[in-house]
Protein backbone atom coordinates (compact mmCIF):
# COMPACT_ATOMS: atom_id res chain seq x y z
CA UNK A 1 0.00 0.00 0.00
CA UNK A 2 2.92 2.30 1.16
CA UNK A 3 5.92 2.45 -1.47
CA UNK A 4 9.05 4.60 -0.62
CA UNK A 5 11.97 4.81 -3.00
CA UNK A 6 15.24 5.77 -2.34
CA UNK A 7 14.09 8.58 0.18
CA UNK A 8 16.17 11.74 0.56
CA UNK A 9 15.59 14.53 2.58
CA UNK A 10 16.94 17.01 5.63
CA UNK A 11 17.60 20.34 6.96
CA UNK A 12 18.89 23.01 4.81
CA UNK A 13 22.63 21.17 3.89
CA UNK A 14 22.33 18.30 6.66
CA UNK A 15 20.88 15.24 5.14
CA UNK A 16 19.54 13.16 7.37
CA UNK A 17 17.63 10.55 4.84
CA UNK A 18 20.43 8.79 2.61
CA UNK A 19 18.03 6.92 0.47
CA UNK A 20 15.84 4.77 2.18
CA UNK A 21 13.49 2.03 0.46
CA UNK A 22 10.58 0.75 2.53
CA UNK A 23 6.92 -1.07 1.91
CA UNK A 24 4.17 -1.15 3.84
CA UNK A 25 1.65 -4.25 2.53
CA UNK A 26 -1.97 -4.37 3.33
CA UNK A 27 -2.96 -5.95 6.78
CA UNK A 28 0.51 -5.51 7.94
CA UNK A 29 2.46 -4.36 10.55
CA UNK A 30 5.42 -2.82 9.96
CA UNK A 31 8.34 -1.72 12.28
CA UNK A 32 10.37 1.33 11.80
CA UNK A 33 13.28 1.14 14.69
CA UNK A 34 16.44 2.88 15.53
CA UNK A 35 17.73 5.00 18.54
CA UNK A 36 17.63 8.31 18.96
CA UNK A 37 18.54 10.80 16.03
CA UNK A 38 18.54 8.52 13.43
CA UNK A 39 16.02 9.87 11.36
CA UNK A 40 12.97 8.48 12.57
CA UNK A 41 11.13 11.94 12.48
CA UNK A 42 12.46 12.86 9.91
CA UNK A 43 10.80 9.52 7.83
CA UNK A 44 7.75 10.71 9.34
CA UNK A 45 7.68 14.12 8.79
CA UNK A 46 8.19 13.18 5.15
CA UNK A 47 5.41 10.69 5.10
CA UNK A 48 2.82 13.11 6.36
CA UNK A 49 4.34 16.20 4.55
CA UNK A 50 5.22 18.54 6.95
CA UNK A 51 8.91 18.44 5.54
CA UNK A 52 9.88 17.90 1.45
CA UNK A 53 11.70 15.04 0.60
CA UNK A 54 14.67 15.63 -1.83
CA UNK A 55 15.09 13.41 -3.57
CA UNK A 56 13.04 9.66 -4.14
CA UNK A 57 9.44 8.72 -4.31
CA UNK A 58 6.56 8.12 -2.03
CA UNK A 59 3.95 6.23 -3.17
CA UNK A 60 0.69 5.17 -1.70
CA UNK A 61 -2.48 3.27 -2.82
CA UNK A 62 -0.91 3.48 -6.79
CA UNK A 63 -0.91 7.57 -6.33
CA UNK A 64 2.23 9.39 -6.07
CA UNK A 65 2.97 11.43 -2.81
CA UNK A 66 5.75 12.80 -3.01
CA UNK A 67 5.75 16.20 -2.56
CA UNK A 68 1.43 16.64 -1.27
CA UNK A 69 0.54 18.59 1.36
CA UNK A 70 0.06 17.47 4.84
CA UNK A 71 -3.89 17.86 3.85
CA UNK A 72 -4.00 15.52 0.87
CA UNK A 73 -1.51 13.05 2.14
CA UNK A 74 -4.37 13.32 5.01
CA UNK A 75 -7.24 13.41 2.44
CA UNK A 76 -5.47 10.19 0.70
CA UNK A 77 -6.25 8.61 4.40
CA UNK A 78 -2.39 8.42 5.06
CA UNK A 79 -3.20 9.14 9.11
CA UNK A 80 0.14 10.17 11.40
CA UNK A 81 -0.29 9.91 15.24
CA UNK A 82 2.88 11.62 15.97
CA UNK A 83 5.53 11.53 18.83
CA UNK A 84 4.52 13.40 21.64
CA UNK A 85 1.00 13.12 20.78
CA UNK A 86 0.13 17.06 19.33
CA UNK A 87 -2.98 16.94 20.73
CA UNK A 88 -5.11 20.37 21.15
CA UNK A 89 -4.64 20.88 24.81
CA UNK A 90 -7.07 24.30 24.85
CA UNK A 91 -10.00 22.09 23.36
CA UNK A 92 -12.36 19.31 24.95
CA UNK A 93 -11.28 15.85 23.92
CA UNK A 94 -14.52 15.65 22.01
CA UNK A 95 -13.61 18.81 20.29
CA UNK A 96 -10.12 16.97 19.77
CA UNK A 97 -11.88 13.93 18.12
CA UNK A 98 -13.90 15.99 16.02
CA UNK A 99 -10.81 18.12 13.96
CA UNK A 100 -9.77 14.33 13.43
CA UNK A 101 -12.71 13.82 10.76
CA UNK A 102 -11.88 17.72 9.68
CA UNK A 103 -10.54 17.14 6.61
CA UNK A 104 -11.41 12.77 5.84
CA UNK A 105 -14.62 11.12 7.32
CA UNK A 106 -16.69 13.94 8.22
CA UNK A 107 -20.20 12.61 7.19
CA UNK A 108 -19.64 9.65 9.54
CA UNK A 109 -17.89 11.65 11.91
CA UNK A 110 -20.81 10.82 15.03
CA UNK A 111 -20.90 6.75 14.12
CA UNK A 112 -16.62 7.08 14.33
CA UNK A 113 -16.91 9.24 17.39
CA UNK A 114 -18.96 6.18 18.80
CA UNK A 115 -16.50 3.52 17.64
CA UNK A 116 -13.51 5.18 19.42
CA UNK A 117 -15.20 5.93 22.18
CA UNK A 118 -15.99 2.21 22.75
CA UNK A 119 -12.56 1.61 22.07
CA UNK A 120 -11.68 3.83 24.39
CA UNK A 121 -14.22 4.28 27.49
CA UNK A 122 -12.09 6.46 29.39
CA UNK A 123 -11.86 9.37 26.40
CA UNK A 124 -16.18 9.19 26.68
CA UNK A 125 -15.74 9.97 30.79
CA UNK A 126 -13.64 12.60 29.80
CA UNK A 127 -15.26 13.98 26.65
CA UNK A 128 -16.13 17.28 28.09
CA UNK A 129 -12.99 17.80 29.97
CA UNK A 130 -9.64 19.80 28.47
CA UNK A 131 -7.48 17.56 26.71
CA UNK A 132 -4.20 19.12 28.39
CA UNK A 133 -5.61 18.41 31.96
CA UNK A 134 -5.45 14.29 30.77
CA UNK A 135 -3.30 11.98 31.86
CA UNK A 136 0.63 10.37 29.50
CA UNK A 137 -1.97 7.47 28.34
CA UNK A 138 -5.22 8.99 28.17
CA UNK A 139 -3.28 11.98 25.99
CA UNK A 140 -1.38 8.58 23.87
CA UNK A 141 -5.40 7.32 23.50
CA UNK A 142 -6.91 10.68 22.16
CA UNK A 143 -4.06 11.17 19.86
CA UNK A 144 -4.87 7.84 18.04
CA UNK A 145 -8.48 8.37 18.74
CA UNK A 146 -8.17 11.04 17.15
CA UNK A 147 -6.32 9.66 14.24
CA UNK A 148 -8.89 7.07 14.24
CA UNK A 149 -11.58 9.73 13.64
CA UNK A 150 -9.90 10.07 10.16
CA UNK A 151 -10.50 6.41 8.79
CA UNK A 152 -7.33 5.82 8.04
CA UNK A 153 -6.12 3.18 5.16
CA UNK A 154 -2.91 3.02 6.90
CA UNK A 155 -1.43 3.98 10.78
CA UNK A 156 1.74 5.60 11.06
CA UNK A 157 2.16 5.39 15.07
CA UNK A 158 5.42 7.68 16.09
CA UNK A 159 6.62 6.46 18.97
CA UNK A 160 2.58 5.67 20.82
CA UNK A 161 4.60 3.72 23.61
CA UNK A 162 7.35 6.75 24.56
CA UNK A 163 6.90 8.00 28.46
CA UNK A 164 4.16 5.69 28.97
CA UNK A 165 4.41 2.94 32.07
CA UNK A 166 5.49 -0.30 31.72
CA UNK A 167 1.69 -1.58 32.19
CA UNK A 168 0.30 1.02 29.55
CA UNK A 169 3.08 -0.06 27.41
CA UNK A 170 1.55 -3.63 27.04
CA UNK A 171 -1.52 -2.15 27.06
CA UNK A 172 -0.41 0.17 23.91
CA UNK A 173 1.00 -2.92 22.07
CA UNK A 174 -2.18 -4.84 22.54
CA UNK A 175 -3.98 -2.53 20.97
CA UNK A 176 -1.97 -1.52 17.78
CA UNK A 177 -2.77 -5.69 17.43
CA UNK A 178 -6.33 -5.38 18.20
CA UNK A 179 -6.61 -2.32 15.18
CA UNK A 180 -4.57 -4.40 12.86
CA UNK A 181 -6.62 -7.36 13.70
CA UNK A 182 -8.94 -4.92 12.16
CA UNK A 183 -7.55 -4.87 8.72
CA UNK A 184 -5.74 -1.62 9.22
CA UNK A 185 -1.72 -1.65 8.18
CA UNK A 186 0.17 -0.03 10.86
CA UNK A 187 3.60 1.48 10.47
CA UNK A 188 5.22 1.56 13.99
CA UNK A 189 8.10 3.77 13.95
CA UNK A 190 9.50 2.85 17.61
CA UNK A 191 12.80 2.65 19.85
CA UNK A 192 11.31 -0.10 21.77
CA UNK A 193 12.57 -2.82 19.90
CA UNK A 194 11.58 -6.20 21.78
CA UNK A 195 8.26 -5.28 22.06
CA UNK A 196 7.67 -3.83 18.41
CA UNK A 197 9.24 -6.90 16.80
CA UNK A 198 6.96 -9.02 18.96
CA UNK A 199 3.91 -7.96 17.24
CA UNK A 200 5.56 -6.32 14.00
CA UNK A 201 5.41 -8.86 10.41
CA UNK A 202 8.44 -7.01 9.07
CA UNK A 203 10.76 -4.54 10.61
CA UNK A 204 13.92 -2.03 9.35
CA UNK A 205 16.55 -0.93 11.68
CA UNK A 206 17.42 2.82 10.80
CA UNK A 207 20.88 3.70 11.64
CA UNK A 208 21.95 6.89 10.49
CA UNK A 209 19.97 7.46 7.81
CA UNK A 210 20.14 4.29 6.07
CA UNK A 211 18.32 0.46 6.86
CA UNK A 212 21.24 -1.01 8.32
CA UNK A 213 18.60 -4.24 8.44
CA UNK A 214 15.21 -5.08 7.24
CA UNK A 215 13.27 -8.71 7.07
CA UNK A 216 10.24 -10.23 8.48
CA UNK A 217 10.25 -9.68 12.18
CA UNK A 218 12.03 -13.20 13.19
CA UNK A 219 14.99 -13.03 11.00
CA UNK A 220 15.75 -9.48 12.29
CA UNK A 221 15.15 -10.64 15.80
CA UNK A 222 18.10 -13.53 15.09
CA UNK A 223 20.37 -11.26 13.80
CA UNK A 224 23.45 -11.20 15.77
CA UNK A 225 24.72 -8.00 14.99
CA UNK A 226 20.83 -6.64 16.40
CA UNK A 227 21.13 -8.65 19.32
CA UNK A 228 24.89 -6.76 20.30
CA UNK A 229 23.59 -3.83 19.86
CA UNK A 230 20.31 -3.21 20.93
CA UNK A 231 19.48 -6.19 23.10
CA UNK A 232 22.96 -6.29 24.83
CA UNK A 233 23.13 -10.23 24.17
CA UNK B 1 -15.73 68.11 42.88
CA UNK B 2 -18.96 66.00 43.40
CA UNK B 3 -21.93 65.28 40.47
CA UNK B 4 -25.46 63.67 40.46
CA UNK B 5 -25.93 59.93 40.19
CA UNK B 6 -27.74 60.50 37.16
CA UNK B 7 -24.94 62.09 35.58
CA UNK B 8 -22.30 59.65 36.67
CA UNK B 9 -24.34 56.74 35.84
CA UNK B 10 -24.60 58.55 32.26
CA UNK B 11 -20.98 58.39 32.05
CA UNK B 12 -20.58 54.98 32.98
CA UNK B 13 -23.36 53.93 30.48
CA UNK B 14 -21.80 56.30 27.66
CA UNK B 15 -18.62 54.24 28.62
CA UNK B 16 -19.98 51.17 28.12
CA UNK B 17 -21.13 52.25 24.78
CA UNK B 18 -18.05 53.56 23.52
CA UNK B 19 -15.74 50.69 25.23
CA UNK B 20 -18.05 48.01 23.19
CA UNK B 21 -17.01 49.67 19.81
CA UNK B 22 -13.12 49.23 21.25
CA UNK B 23 -13.85 46.19 22.04
CA UNK B 24 -14.51 45.34 18.58
CA UNK B 25 -11.35 47.34 17.30
CA UNK B 26 -9.18 45.11 20.55
CA UNK B 27 -11.15 41.52 19.24
CA UNK B 28 -9.28 41.69 15.66
CA UNK B 29 -6.25 42.43 17.13
CA UNK B 30 -6.29 39.52 20.15
CA UNK B 31 -7.63 37.25 17.29
CA UNK B 32 -4.54 37.69 15.25
CA UNK B 33 -2.36 37.59 18.07
CA UNK B 34 -3.95 34.25 19.98
CA UNK B 35 -3.18 32.46 16.29
CA UNK B 36 -0.51 33.57 14.48
CA UNK B 37 1.48 35.00 17.59
CA UNK B 38 2.45 38.54 16.23
CA UNK B 39 0.86 41.64 16.93
CA UNK B 40 -0.16 43.20 13.99
CA UNK B 41 1.20 46.93 14.00
CA UNK B 42 -1.04 47.05 10.88
CA UNK B 43 -4.42 46.88 12.46
CA UNK B 44 -4.28 50.99 13.14
CA UNK B 45 -3.73 51.64 9.59
CA UNK B 46 -6.50 48.79 8.15
CA UNK B 47 -9.11 50.88 10.83
CA UNK B 48 -8.05 53.68 8.84
CA UNK B 49 -8.52 52.65 5.95
CA UNK B 50 -11.89 51.06 6.87
CA UNK B 51 -13.04 54.10 8.11
CA UNK B 52 -12.23 56.06 4.79
CA UNK B 53 -14.25 53.21 3.09
CA UNK B 54 -17.06 53.86 4.90
CA UNK B 55 -16.65 57.40 4.19
CA UNK B 56 -16.12 57.17 0.42
CA UNK B 57 -19.21 54.86 0.59
CA UNK B 58 -21.31 57.44 1.63
CA UNK B 59 -20.12 60.54 -0.43
CA UNK B 60 -19.79 58.42 -3.83
CA UNK B 61 -23.32 56.89 -3.49
CA UNK B 62 -24.86 57.77 -0.60
CA UNK B 63 -24.69 54.89 1.80
CA UNK B 64 -25.73 54.86 4.89
CA UNK B 65 -22.71 53.67 7.59
CA UNK B 66 -24.70 51.05 9.40
CA UNK B 67 -26.02 49.49 5.46
CA UNK B 68 -21.84 49.69 4.72
CA UNK B 69 -21.41 47.22 7.31
CA UNK B 70 -22.87 44.55 4.33
CA UNK B 71 -20.81 45.28 1.34
CA UNK B 72 -17.67 46.49 3.73
CA UNK B 73 -17.33 43.64 6.44
CA UNK B 74 -16.71 40.61 3.57
CA UNK B 75 -14.77 43.28 1.28
CA UNK B 76 -12.39 43.39 4.39
CA UNK B 77 -12.01 39.85 5.12
CA UNK B 78 -11.30 39.09 1.38
CA UNK B 79 -8.62 41.73 1.77
CA UNK B 80 -7.01 40.16 5.35
CA UNK B 81 -7.26 37.24 3.62
CA UNK B 82 -5.33 38.20 0.74
CA UNK B 83 -2.64 40.55 2.74
CA UNK B 84 -1.94 37.61 4.82
CA UNK B 85 -1.64 34.87 2.28
CA UNK B 86 0.13 36.87 -0.44
CA UNK B 87 1.87 39.34 1.70
CA UNK B 88 2.71 38.92 4.82
CA UNK B 89 2.99 35.00 4.91
CA UNK B 90 5.43 34.49 1.85
CA UNK B 91 7.02 37.80 2.54
CA UNK B 92 8.17 36.29 6.27
CA UNK B 93 9.37 32.87 5.75
CA UNK B 94 8.30 31.88 9.11
CA UNK B 95 9.97 34.13 11.14
CA UNK B 96 8.17 35.98 13.76
CA UNK B 97 10.30 39.33 13.64
CA UNK B 98 9.93 39.14 10.00
CA UNK B 99 6.31 39.61 10.40
CA UNK B 100 6.34 42.54 12.60
CA UNK B 101 8.42 43.85 10.32
CA UNK B 102 6.19 43.20 7.18
CA UNK B 103 3.33 44.37 9.11
CA UNK B 104 4.85 47.69 10.09
CA UNK B 105 6.11 48.67 6.80
CA UNK B 106 2.22 47.77 5.68
CA UNK B 107 0.96 50.06 8.05
CA UNK B 108 3.57 52.94 6.66
CA UNK B 109 2.59 52.08 3.17
CA UNK B 110 -1.39 52.03 3.89
CA UNK B 111 -1.41 55.26 5.93
CA UNK B 112 0.81 57.23 2.97
CA UNK B 113 -1.13 55.68 0.22
CA UNK B 114 -4.18 57.37 2.42
CA UNK B 115 -2.61 60.32 2.96
CA UNK B 116 -1.69 60.96 -0.79
CA UNK B 117 -5.34 60.05 -1.89
CA UNK B 118 -6.87 62.09 0.60
CA UNK B 119 -4.78 64.45 1.78
CA UNK B 120 -4.21 65.11 5.71
CA UNK B 121 -8.27 66.84 5.84
CA UNK B 122 -10.10 65.48 8.75
CA UNK B 123 -13.35 63.98 7.30
CA UNK B 124 -16.70 63.83 8.82
CA UNK B 125 -20.11 62.36 7.86
CA UNK B 126 -23.46 64.20 8.17
CA UNK B 127 -26.16 61.74 8.69
CA UNK B 128 -29.56 62.84 9.89
CA UNK B 129 -29.61 60.82 13.15
CA UNK B 130 -25.48 61.57 14.17
CA UNK B 131 -27.06 63.86 16.96
CA UNK B 132 -29.99 61.93 17.90
CA UNK B 133 -30.66 60.89 21.68
CA UNK B 134 -32.59 58.15 23.35
CA UNK B 135 -34.37 58.57 26.30
CA UNK B 136 -33.68 55.64 28.58
CA UNK B 137 -35.63 56.45 32.43
CA UNK B 138 -33.66 59.42 33.53
CA UNK B 139 -30.77 58.73 31.04
CA UNK B 140 -29.95 60.91 27.71
CA UNK B 141 -28.14 58.53 25.30
CA UNK B 142 -26.78 59.01 21.89
CA UNK B 143 -28.52 56.74 19.56
CA UNK B 144 -25.82 55.77 17.15
CA UNK B 145 -24.15 55.11 20.13
CA UNK B 146 -26.44 53.05 21.53
CA UNK B 147 -26.44 51.10 18.22
CA UNK B 148 -22.78 50.82 18.09
CA UNK B 149 -22.88 49.24 21.84
CA UNK B 150 -25.80 46.82 20.36
CA UNK B 151 -23.92 45.94 16.87
CA UNK B 152 -20.32 45.32 18.54
CA UNK B 153 -21.55 43.09 21.63
CA UNK B 154 -23.31 40.92 18.71
CA UNK B 155 -20.49 40.73 16.68
CA UNK B 156 -18.41 39.12 20.01
CA UNK B 157 -20.80 36.73 20.45
CA UNK B 158 -21.24 35.68 16.32
CA UNK B 159 -17.60 35.32 17.02
CA UNK B 160 -17.74 33.93 19.53
CA UNK B 161 -19.82 31.41 18.01
CA UNK B 162 -18.10 30.89 15.47
CA UNK B 163 -14.97 29.90 17.11
CA UNK B 164 -16.76 27.33 19.60
CA UNK B 165 -19.16 25.99 16.96
CA UNK B 166 -18.15 25.64 13.78
CA UNK B 167 -14.89 23.22 12.64
CA UNK B 168 -12.98 26.47 10.61
CA UNK B 169 -13.19 27.95 14.51
CA UNK B 170 -12.18 24.93 16.01
CA UNK B 171 -9.50 24.77 12.96
CA UNK B 172 -8.38 27.94 14.27
CA UNK B 173 -8.34 27.21 18.06
CA UNK B 174 -6.59 23.72 16.96
CA UNK B 175 -3.86 26.14 15.02
CA UNK B 176 -3.19 28.70 17.84
CA UNK B 177 -1.77 25.93 20.01
CA UNK B 178 -0.57 23.15 17.76
CA UNK B 179 0.11 23.99 14.43
CA UNK B 180 1.75 20.55 13.83
CA UNK B 181 -1.03 18.45 15.36
CA UNK B 182 -3.26 20.53 12.96
CA UNK B 183 -1.19 19.73 9.47
CA UNK B 184 -1.68 16.45 10.99
CA UNK B 185 -5.35 16.05 10.93
CA UNK B 186 -5.21 17.96 7.19
CA UNK B 187 -6.09 21.68 8.41
CA UNK B 188 -4.54 23.66 5.91
CA UNK B 189 -2.10 25.81 8.69
CA UNK B 190 -1.52 28.87 5.93
CA UNK B 191 -5.37 28.87 4.88
CA UNK B 192 -6.68 29.27 8.63
CA UNK B 193 -3.88 31.53 9.44
CA UNK B 194 -5.12 33.95 6.28
CA UNK B 195 -8.91 33.52 7.38
CA UNK B 196 -7.91 34.41 10.61
CA UNK B 197 -6.25 37.65 9.45
CA UNK B 198 -9.64 38.25 7.72
CA UNK B 199 -12.05 37.94 10.68
CA UNK B 200 -9.75 40.69 12.41
CA UNK B 201 -10.17 42.92 9.64
CA UNK B 202 -14.37 42.48 9.05
CA UNK B 203 -13.99 43.11 12.81
CA UNK B 204 -12.37 46.55 11.83
CA UNK B 205 -14.90 47.30 9.18
CA UNK B 206 -18.15 46.58 11.48
CA UNK B 207 -16.17 49.15 14.05
CA UNK B 208 -15.12 51.34 11.33
CA UNK B 209 -19.15 51.73 10.16
CA UNK B 210 -20.09 52.08 13.88
CA UNK B 211 -17.39 54.71 14.35
CA UNK B 212 -18.21 56.89 11.47
CA UNK B 213 -21.91 58.09 12.42
CA UNK B 214 -20.49 59.48 15.45
CA UNK B 215 -16.54 60.57 14.60
CA UNK B 216 -14.04 61.71 12.15
CA UNK B 217 -11.62 60.06 10.21
CA UNK B 218 -8.22 61.35 8.81
CA UNK B 219 -4.91 59.20 7.98
CA UNK B 220 -3.64 58.68 11.11
CA UNK B 221 -7.05 57.92 13.37
CA UNK B 222 -6.00 54.35 13.36
CA UNK B 223 -3.60 55.11 15.75
CA UNK B 224 -5.15 56.94 18.70
CA UNK B 225 -7.56 53.60 18.52
CA UNK B 226 -5.08 50.68 18.43
CA UNK B 227 -3.28 52.22 21.35
CA UNK B 228 -6.24 51.81 23.60
CA UNK B 229 -6.88 48.49 21.96
CA UNK B 230 -3.73 47.55 22.29
CA UNK B 231 -4.56 48.17 26.60
CA UNK B 232 -7.12 46.68 26.37
CA UNK B 233 -5.33 43.39 24.42
CA UNK B 234 -3.24 43.57 27.81
CA UNK B 235 -5.90 44.17 30.07
CA UNK B 236 -8.23 41.31 28.95
CA UNK B 237 -5.63 38.97 28.14
CA UNK B 238 -3.31 38.42 25.60
CA UNK B 239 -5.63 36.38 22.53
CA UNK B 240 -8.63 36.31 24.89
CA UNK B 241 -11.81 37.15 23.29
CA UNK B 242 -13.72 37.26 26.63
CA UNK B 243 -11.04 39.04 27.71
CA UNK B 244 -11.20 41.90 25.02
CA UNK B 245 -14.93 42.36 25.63
CA UNK B 246 -14.57 42.70 29.05
CA UNK B 247 -11.49 45.25 29.12
CA UNK B 248 -13.18 47.16 26.21
CA UNK B 249 -15.95 48.05 28.52
CA UNK B 250 -14.30 48.15 31.04
CA UNK B 251 -11.41 50.74 29.68
CA UNK B 252 -14.35 52.43 28.30
CA UNK B 253 -15.86 53.25 31.75
CA UNK B 254 -12.43 53.87 32.74
CA UNK B 255 -12.06 57.04 30.17
CA UNK B 256 -15.42 58.26 30.55
CA UNK B 257 -15.42 58.61 34.06
CA UNK B 258 -11.39 60.15 34.01
CA UNK B 259 -13.19 62.40 31.62
CA UNK B 260 -15.57 63.51 33.44
CA UNK B 261 -13.73 64.00 36.45
CA UNK B 262 -10.44 65.46 35.23
CA UNK B 263 -11.75 67.24 32.11
CA UNK B 264 -11.98 65.95 28.62
CA UNK B 265 -8.80 66.05 27.50
CA UNK B 266 -7.54 63.99 30.39
CA UNK B 267 -9.54 61.59 30.12
CA UNK B 268 -7.30 58.65 28.34
CA UNK B 269 -4.63 58.75 31.21
CA UNK B 270 -6.85 56.81 33.33
CA UNK B 271 -6.73 54.02 30.27
CA UNK B 272 -2.62 53.94 30.73
CA UNK B 273 -2.29 54.44 34.41
CA UNK B 274 -4.35 51.24 34.00
CA UNK B 275 -2.10 49.42 31.45
CA UNK B 276 1.10 49.99 34.24
CA UNK B 277 -1.11 48.74 36.47
CA UNK B 278 -1.89 45.42 34.83
CA UNK B 279 1.66 45.39 33.56
CA UNK B 280 3.03 45.58 37.13
CA UNK B 281 0.23 43.31 39.16
CA UNK B 282 -1.08 41.03 36.65
CA UNK B 283 0.66 40.84 33.41
CA UNK B 284 -1.60 37.84 31.98
CA UNK B 285 -4.02 39.41 32.33
CA UNK B 286 -7.38 39.51 33.16
CA UNK B 287 -8.58 36.06 31.37
CA UNK B 288 -4.89 35.17 29.90
CA UNK B 289 -3.20 32.17 30.52
CA UNK B 290 0.20 31.66 32.40
CA UNK B 291 2.99 31.91 30.43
Amino acid sequence: MLEVRSLRAGYGGTEVLRGLDLSVGAGEIVAVLGSNGVGKTTLNKVLSGVLRANEGEIRFDGKTLTGASSADIVEAGLIHVPEGRKIFPNMSVRENLELGSYRRGRERRSANLERVFETFPRLRERSGQAAGTLSGGEQQMLAIGRGMMAEPRLLILDEPSLGLSPLLVEEMFTLIRRLNGEGLPILLVEQNVVQSLECASRAYILENGLFALSGTAEQVRNDPELKRAYLGM
Amino acid sequence: MMYSPAIIAEAVVNGLMTGAVYALIALGLTLVYGVLHIINFAHGALLTAAMFAVWAVYVAFGLDPYLAILPLTPLFFGLGYAVQRFVIGPASHGSDSNILLVTLGLSIAIENALLAGFRSDTRTLNTDYGFQVVELGPLLLSKPRLIGFGAAVLVTVLLWLLLSRTDTGKAIRAVAKEKLGASLVGIDVAHVYAVTFGLGCACLAVAACLLMPTFYVNPRIGQAFVLVAFTIVVLGGMGSIPGALVGGLFIGVVESLCGLFLGDSLGQIGIFLIFILVLLVRPTGLFGAKA
